[in-house]
């Protein structure tokens, strides 16, 4: 395998998270990867042992997208989107909203893929709606874990405590 | 639990670059507003005004000599809010070396293609 530049998580402003990564890749593989549902989920399939049971991508503008992602105790987590501007093999702009709405309301996603020499640089700007949502969405994968620790907490009150 | 107000000031107060190249500075050792504007090309109000930010956040502390009011780093708050980052960043790393894996099956596979026209 080639040499994967650095990822770098970046907080520019109060509002969004920009996410930087190189690829030892070509970037129309890279814009196949973010764009057919059969190759996002493999790679965008969640936390080691969830599952990806729900895996749309309509790639045009005004197209839809869903994900729904299951840990391994069942608890499901989805999100769905719009797409607003797509050009093959360079930009994705997408706004997002997950189904418990976490972040207080719409986000937006901006994919930018710069290549160079058969490496790709993909810069990925999501903007929320607050600064709030920000902090919570950098929290998640911690919110994940909790809600984790939660249900397996329910399924125990359900059990009961048989020793 | 997590203190979220705080969590936000230290965020608004990373969000500039001079401030997080101040807190770099400050890392290495205290230093007085005069040591700190040296390196930026910044008047020393200018510096006084992101000092008061990262105080206001919790990030630094000033001394109580009068005369050079020494900037220190609070360590604990830094640790908390790139403590997220840490996760953050280690939910994308892991995705994207999935997705590493997933560009050479398909780069192999193009080549193979591309073998047999």
């Amino acid at each position: 395998m080639g040499f994967a530049g650095p990822l770098t998580v970046t907080t520019p402003s109060d509002r969004e998270i920009v996410i930087t990564r190189q690829f030892d890749a070509p970037r129309h593989l890279v814009f196949a990867c973010y764009t057919q549902a059969p190759l996002i989920r493999r790679w965008l399939n969640g936390a080691p042992g969830w599952t990806m049971p729900v895996c749309e991508f309509d790639p045009k503008v005004g197209g839809r997208y869903r994900y729904e992602w299951k840990s391994p105790d069942g608890y499901v987590m989805a999100m769905g989107g719009v797409i607003r501007e797509i050009e093959p093999v360079e930009r994705i702009v997408s706004a997002e909203i997950f189904d418990e709405d976490w972040t207080g309301g719409e986000t937006v996603s901006t994919i930018v893929l710069n290549e160079a020499n058969a490496q790709t640089t993909l810069i990925n700007t999501i903007v929320y709606s607050s600064r709030e949502a920000r902090d919570g969405a950098l929290a998640t994968p911690m919110a994940e874990g909790m809600e984790y620790g939660y249900s397996q907490l329910d399924r125990l009150l359900d059990e009961g405590f048989d020793p | 639990m997590l203190d979220a107000a705080r969590l936000d000031a230290t965020f608004a107060a990373l969000s500039d670059p001079t401030r997080r190249a101040i807190l770099a500075r400050l890392a290495q050792g205290d230093a007085s507003v005069t040591e700190l504007a040296e390196p930026f090309a910044m008047s020393q109000p200018a510096i006084s005004k992101h000092l008061k930010v990262l105080e206001g956040a919790g990030l630094i502390s000033r001394g109580r000599d009068a005369q050079r009011r020494p900037c220190k780093l609070e360590a604990e708050p830094l640790a908390e809010a790139t403590g997220w980052l840490i996760e953050y960043r280690q939910y994308w790393e892991t995705s994207f070396e999935r997705l590493d894996d997933l560009l050479d099956e398909l780069k192999r596979l193009e080549k193979l293609a591309g073998n047999r026209n």
